[in-house]
């Protein structure tokens, strides 16, 4: 038992590439036996990932010396309570997704299965590593893995958004680059923990350098986060590729977060660090931006599947918004609406697919359609998944808002904040409630064209999501406690950088007095 | 030396942001190509710029040559040219299922309004 909880950090890594490589070999054997593989393997991710989030929120970062060697020199892995909190966030949605795809879903590709259990390799990956070239190296495994997934099924539109999707974040892999060969370069260092300590002691001549090369990591991260100025690609690749990938893929935005979260809450935790500086005060009205436009354009969607890839983008800018008031209690309200956003629209995303499939020719287009074959379950499962997406009460997103809104009015622009969270929430709601009248109360006549009937074994995963969602409202309690000190282990990054660095542990001067 | 390597990387990087904004793919993804060709110059200089010195521990050694880089751009270089590999198919694929090798698949006829 003992052993397991020393190598527990990186069995959540080595799991999911088992599983790949096994199913990489097993590729044109019986399907059952592929789903069953992956089943098990992803059932047993979620097993574990609950056992780091105990061990996690039990211990201090428990650091990992990949080949012993000592940090800085090699590479750690490093398993906080916000790691863990990821990790279950990702192995419980995979869980669902994956439940889905083995419906039927899987077999219109090749190597499904494999590319799954890869890409579950890459996020978990880039939620544990502590170093900053390893982040890039799991961000290209993650992508590549994306890459096949977006494109499994084929047809047109995929190819179409699939290939924006790709250059675009090759592009930004170049960007990520440069921003780390300037930051070794300037600083000698890729752990993160040293870098931390590197930039608050750069001289004066060299901040000009890490300044840009620490903006050049944030263009990265907005990129994958799909924030204000670099969201265009989200729709189209979200809004056409297959339920259960666009579903897995609620999980994607948020590794962007995570990465903004985990690096610039060390990078510019002490007060002398060149990057306390103007251009990380733009990123709440950024995240404003982002949260009002994204909203805007869920109104303004034309399809079902669009309308929800814009709600993914809205649900970026709350969670940056929450992320850069920079206070604790603020994160923790991120941090819980993080599961529940990204539960939230996996199983939206799993309903617009059956959706699509029940309206025959009209597919998910807003246009007065048929009447569709169960429908008032179809019509009662969107009414609760839209009260979750646009954050009523009584379920989790709701109680993530009025945290979020409470630990914001110390903040000096809080008449903004408060005005753009509730406006965009009314927005979100007449966009969901229009779409919903369209799609379930003007329908009559049969429906055209081939249809299919939704199974009970297609509505599990999505009811169990919907459960999911629900048992955070009975458990939000102690899951808005594990966040809130996630939030504050990540305010006191010392104790991080002590773990890596295996310092003995120093006193760190109190920050309680910035905000 | 480092006028000359500096000019190099800002060349390669100017002509593959040109090119990866074109309208055609076959542009983009030589842009792309260059682009990672600038970034893997870029970070193997950035060990800083050493003639005729060992990366790892040699007797009678004066200076050394900072190996890291070399090892990061070895993996750079790895992931670039997968990444290149994966995207030319794409492209192919593109061109095949749209008719076109546009980046929106842009389409002339009445098929866009579908």
């Amino acid at each position: 038992m003992n052993s397991l909880y020393m190598h527990l950090p990186i069995l959540p890594v080595l799991l999911p590439l088992v599983a790949g490589i096994v199913l990489l070999l097993l590729q044109g054997r019986a399907i059952v036996l592929q789903r069953s593989i992956n089943l098990i393997a992803t059932l047993g991710l979620v097993g574990l990932s609950l056992l780091t989030l105990d061990h996690a929120a039990s211990s201090t970062p428990q650091v990992y010396l990949l080949g012993n060697w000592p940090a800085p020199f090699g590479i750690v892995l490093v398993l906080d309570m916000l790691a863990a909190w990821m990790l279950a966030a990702t192995a419980v949605l995979a869980l669902f997704a994956l439940g889905y795809a083995c419906i039927g879903t899987d077999q219109q590709g090749r190597s499904f299965h494999v590319l799954f259990q890869l890409q579950l390799f890459g996020l978990n990956g880039a939620f544990l590593t502590g170093d900053l070239f390893n982040l890039f190296v799991f961000f290209e495994i993650l992508l590549l893995a994306s890459y096949g997934l977006l494109l499994h099924g084929g047809g047109r539109e995929r190819v179409r958004g699939g290939l924006h999707f790709v250059v675009i974040n090759l592009v930004g892999s170049t960007l990520f680059l440069f921003a780390v060969g300037t930051l070794y370069g300037v600083l000698g260092t890729l752990n993160m923990a040293d870098l931390a300590l590197k930039i608050s002691q750069t001289p004066a001549e060299n901040h000009a350098l890490v300044q840009s090369a620490s903006l050049l990591l944030l263009i990265v991260f907005a990129l994958k986060a799909a924030l204000l100025p670099l969201y265009l690609w989200l729709p189209s690749a979200y809004g056409t590729t297959s339920a259960p990938v666009a579903a897995l893929f609620a999980i994607m935005t948020k590794v962007g977060l995570y990465s903004i979260l985990r690096v610039f809450s060390l990078f510019t935790d002490d007060l002398k660090s060149p990057l306390n500086t103007w251009f990380f005060n733009a990123l709440i009205p950024i995240a404003l931006a982002t949260l009002l436009l994204a909203t805007l354009g869920a109104l303004a969607s034309t399809r079902l599947r669009q309308q929800i890839a814009y709600l993914v983008i809205a649900s970026a800018g709350m969670l940056l918004l929450s992320f850069s008031l920079e206070n604790v209690p603020a994160r923790a309200a991120g941090l819980y609406y993080l599961w529940q956003s990204s539960f939230a629209t996996a199983a939206a995303f799993l309903l617009a697919d059956l959706i699509r499939n029940a309206r025959g020719d009209h597919a998910d287009r807003f246009e007065p359609g048929p009447v569709m074959q169960r429908g008032v379950l179809l019509g009662s499962l969107f009414f609760v998944t839209a009260i979750a997406l646009v954050g009523l009460p009584p379920l989790a997103g709701f109680l993530a808002k009025f945290m979020l809104l409470r630990a914001a009015t110390e903040h000096a622009q809080v008449a903004w904040i408060w005005g753009i969270v509730l406006t965009s929430g009314v927005i979100t709601l007449i966009a969901l409630a229009r779409s919903g009248s369209l799609l379930f109360y003007r329908a009559e006549g049969p429906v055209r064209g081939k249809y299919t009937t939704a199974s009970s074994s297609q509505l599990a995963p999505i009811i169990g999501l919907l459960l999911v969602i629900g048992f955070m409202v009975v458990a939000a309690n102690p899951l808005s406690d594990y966040a809130l000190r996630a939030a504050q282990q990540l305010d006191d990054p010392s104790h991080y950088q002590n773990a890596v660095l295996n310092r003995a542990a120093t006193s760190h001067p109190a920050k309680g007095d910035i905000q | 030396m480092e006028g000359l390597i500096a000019l190099v990387i800002g060349v390669l990087t100017a002509s593959g942001v040109f090119l990866v904004l074109r309208a055609q793919t076959f542009p983009v993804v030589l842009g792309l190509t260059l682009l990672s060709y600038a970034v893997n110059l870029f970070l193997f200089v950035m060990g800083r710029l050493a003639i005729g010195v060992p990366p790892v521990i040699t007797p009678n050694a004066t200076a050394y040559a900072d190996p890291l880089p070399q090892a990061l751009v070895l993996t750079a270089i790895v992931i670039s040219f997968g990444m290149t590999a994966f995207v030319i198919v794409l492209s192919l694929k593109a061109r095949a299922e749209l008719g076109n090798d546009h980046v929106d698949g842009r389409m002339e006829h009445k098929e866009s309004q579908q």
